[in-house]
């Protein structure tokens, strides 16, 4: 215990005692980080997660993005036209349709992000010179997605052209373009970013406070003791689980309530469709994070652990759902994550019914999604909710 | 021949590889205040936990009021109130809300009347709004033990109920109890408390696990076959050193200006009293009775013989 065992760096006060101490300090809480291998694993996955998801999943400038087509000429140069657009990377063709109601009802439920109508003897009237004008309705809900799809068409569709307008025809490449191009971007036309962000900020914020609340149901229960005295007491787990979950649904009613009158009167963000299926779908959302955040609740040790699912589950809603990036920009194996995350839907609804003007229809596969992430979020919080206290 | 409230045969229980209740089978009559007494850790919490549904026994069977510890624990649950060593009601609801809280659980007709009543009789009239947190730790108890009673159950487990609670308190928990088995409440009460012993109907001892006596207090101190000496004078410490050391002495205990001297073998005991008494004229050395801490440290450090 002598003062030469323990040499202070000089300028230091001479107090043997601070290494040592400051030591024995430093030792302890490396203990408990260890025996704390929800908080080890939060300091580990965290960075692995995000320099994933950002360093792969995330794509400002999405390539591959679902689109359509409605030919009504099946011409050599209706196909140059196709192929180049296709050679660009942006448009990933998925079917032919038949008629244009068909190509509305894709592009409104979301299936595809792009429809192209190529009109009635095209290739006759660019020979003509008559400029006929080829139709490229994108869906603008996401105006960063859509952008640069955009502007890439009418360059590629031109050069296109050229190559195939040759010989005979050449001088109608003399012309400043054989044809036109339409543009039309539905839901959005502006391209405001208000428009795209704001209804998903619903979801966001739902997904944090509501999963927050319920996390905590539970395991503070049982790190207050009280659980022990309220399992003792002829209560079943659903009603525990629906008890705690009800009141939350009113909270969650109160904050749709101000985000979306703040999106409309604010934000001057449109709401086209029902307002009534907005908030009951807005519900359903909310009461499927409570689910979410009371299973989690069964099975924290603690409330910090509670917490820190919370956050990991967050995470990925927050990246993957299409909320703060294209979601077509990412690549297949970050798109299917993101399809079973609930945000993914609901913000396809929000937008859908805000922007598009969705009814339910057009929207079920969503509604059916999140519906099933309740039903079994509470399923698997009533397995792991524990009767006992073995 | 009185009724059973609780008949339990053969309870184990084991966390991991600890075994924390053996084989532990017990019988409580109807409307008896029924003593759980041992050391901690010794398997109390556990046992009760088992009887009220809490906890699922690993082997043994038996029942509660009548009703299947191992199927019907629902049953249980409604007709039993269990009250918890550590301070189990919300600390963050007023004692009005929490009473209200449990008569709704319990499906009482009008919880608001329940409660109530259930304040007046808690003389906490003047106070119902406070919030549970803020009482001291007497009126906890009180309080606990009234929501407990609040739902009219036919069987109480306590467990520890008057710990780190005052003596005046302790009394007048104690009198309440008595009210209850009068009305023809069982009660199964676990306790360090000697004096609490004494105030049961009958006591069961329990330590690692293994019910080692019952019976009325009396009958538990005559089958321990104790034999004791008292000794009072000067330097008991160095005395007691000594006295530990000796053959036929098994227990040597201070209780204040006295020492109490036992041994299980009475035989031995007087043999090595008179040994010591002839070495040592400076003490006074009277026969005396062992009292129920005695027999139970004395139980406490039997297993441990057997170890040695």
């Amino acid at each position: 215990m002598s003062a030469t065992t323990c040499n202070d760096i000089e300028g230091e006060r001479r107090d043997p005692g601070f290494l040592r101490r400051t030591w024995a300090m430093v030792v302890k809480e490396f203990v408990q980080m260890r025996r704390d291998r929800m908080t080890f694993a939060t300091m580990i996955f965290v960075p692995v997660l995000q320099l994933t998801l950002f360093g792969y999943a995330i794509n400002t400038d999405p390539k591959h993005m679902p689109a359509v087509v409605l030919t009504r000429d099946s011409g050599p140069l209706t196909r140059a036209v196709l192929a180049a657009l296709e050679n660009t990377d942006y448009f990933d063709f998925k079917e032919q349709v038949r008629d244009p109601e068909e190509m509305d009802r894709l592009i409104r439920s979301g299936k595809v992000q792009f429809g192209i109508e190529i009109p009635a003897s095209f290739e006759r009237d660019v020979r003509r010179g008559d400029r006929p004008a080829i139709l490229v309705i994108a869906d603008a809900t996401d105006p960063v997605s859509t952008g640069t799809a955009i502007s890439a068409v009418q360059g590629v569709v031109d050069t296109a052209l050229r190559r195939e307008l040759r010989g005979p025809d050449a001088e109608v490449k003399s012309t400043p373009a054989p044809f036109e191009v339409t543009l039309q971007r539905r839901y959005n036309p502006e391209g405001i970013t208000q428009y795209n962000i704001v209804p998903g900020l619903l979801g966001v914020v739902l997904t944090m406070t509501m999963m927050m609340f319920t996390a905590l149901a539970v395991t503070r229960e049982i790190e207050r003791g009280t659980m022990e005295s309220l399992l003792s007491m002829p209560i079943k787990p659903i009603e525990i689980m629906i008890g705690k979950i009800a009141p939350f649904v009113l909270i969650g009613f109160v904050q749709m309530t101000i985000i979306i009158s703040a999106a409309h009167f604010v934000f001057g963000v449109p709401i086209l469709g029902s307002v009534t299926l907005l908030v009951a779908l807005s519900t359903l959302f909310a009461a499927s994070n409570l689910a979410v955040g009371y299973t989690f609740s069964t099975v924290a040790q603690n409330q910090l652990q509670a917490v820190q699912m919370t956050f990991f589950f967050f995470l990925p809603n927050f990246l993957l759902s299409g909320f703060a990036f294209p979601f077509r920009g990412m690549p297949h194996w970050a798109q299917a994550i993101g399809e079973v995350l609930p945000l993914t839907h609901f913000i396809r609804i929000v937008r859908g019914i805000m922007l598009k003007g969705n009814g339910f229809a057009d929207m079920q596969v969503d509604a059916a999604a999140l519906l099933i992430f309740m039903v079994v979020a509470m399923g698997l919080a009533l397995l792991r909710f524990r009767k006992t206290l073995d | 021949m009185k009724e059973i409230a609780i008949d339990v045969t053969g309870l184990t229980k084991s966390f991991g590889t600890r075994t924390v209740v053996h084989d532990l089978s017990l019988q409580v009559p109807k409307g008896e205040i029924y003593g759980f007494l041992g050391p901690n850790g010794s398997g109390k919490t556990t046992t009760l936990r088992m009887l009220c549904g809490l906890l699922t026994p690993d082997s043994g069977r038996g029942t509660c009021l009548g009703y299947d510890i191992l199927t019907e624990s629902d049953e249980i649950k409604r007709n039993v109130g269990y009250m918890t060593q550590r301070f189990s009601l919300y600390t963050d609801l007023s004692i009005r809300e929490n009473l209200e809280f449990v008569a709704r659980v319990y499906g009482v007709p009008d919880p608001r009347q329940a409660a109530r009543e259930a304040i007046g009789r808690l003389g906490l009239s003047t106070r119902a709004d406070q919030l549970a947190g803020e009482l001291s730790g007497g009126w906890k108890q009180r309080l606990a033990l009234g929501a407990c009673i609040l739902p009219q159950p036919k069987l109480l487990l306590l467990d520890e109920p008057t710990a780190g609670v005052d003596p005046k308190a302790r009394r007048e928990f104690w009198d309440e109890i008595h009210n209850l088995a009068a009305e023809g409440i069982t009660v199964l009460v676990s306790t360090h408390y000697m004096d609490e012993a004494e105030r049961c109907h009958e006591i069961a001892y329990i330590a690692f696990g293994e019910l080692l006596a019952k019976g009325t207090a009396r009958e538990v101190v005559d089958q321990s076959k104790l034999s004791t000496w008292i000794v009072s004078g000067a330097d008991l410490h160095r005395l007691a050193a000594k006295l530990e050391t000796c053959d036929g002495i098994d227990m040597v205990a201070p209780f204040g200006t006295e020492l109490h001297v036992s041994g299980r073998n009475k035989r031995a005991l007087d043999a090595a009293i008179t040994a010591a008494k002839k070495a040592d004229g400076a003490h006074r050395w009277t026969r005396g009775e062992p009292s129920l801490e005695d027999v139970f440290i004395l139980l406490m450090d039997k297993p441990k013989e057997n170890f040695a």
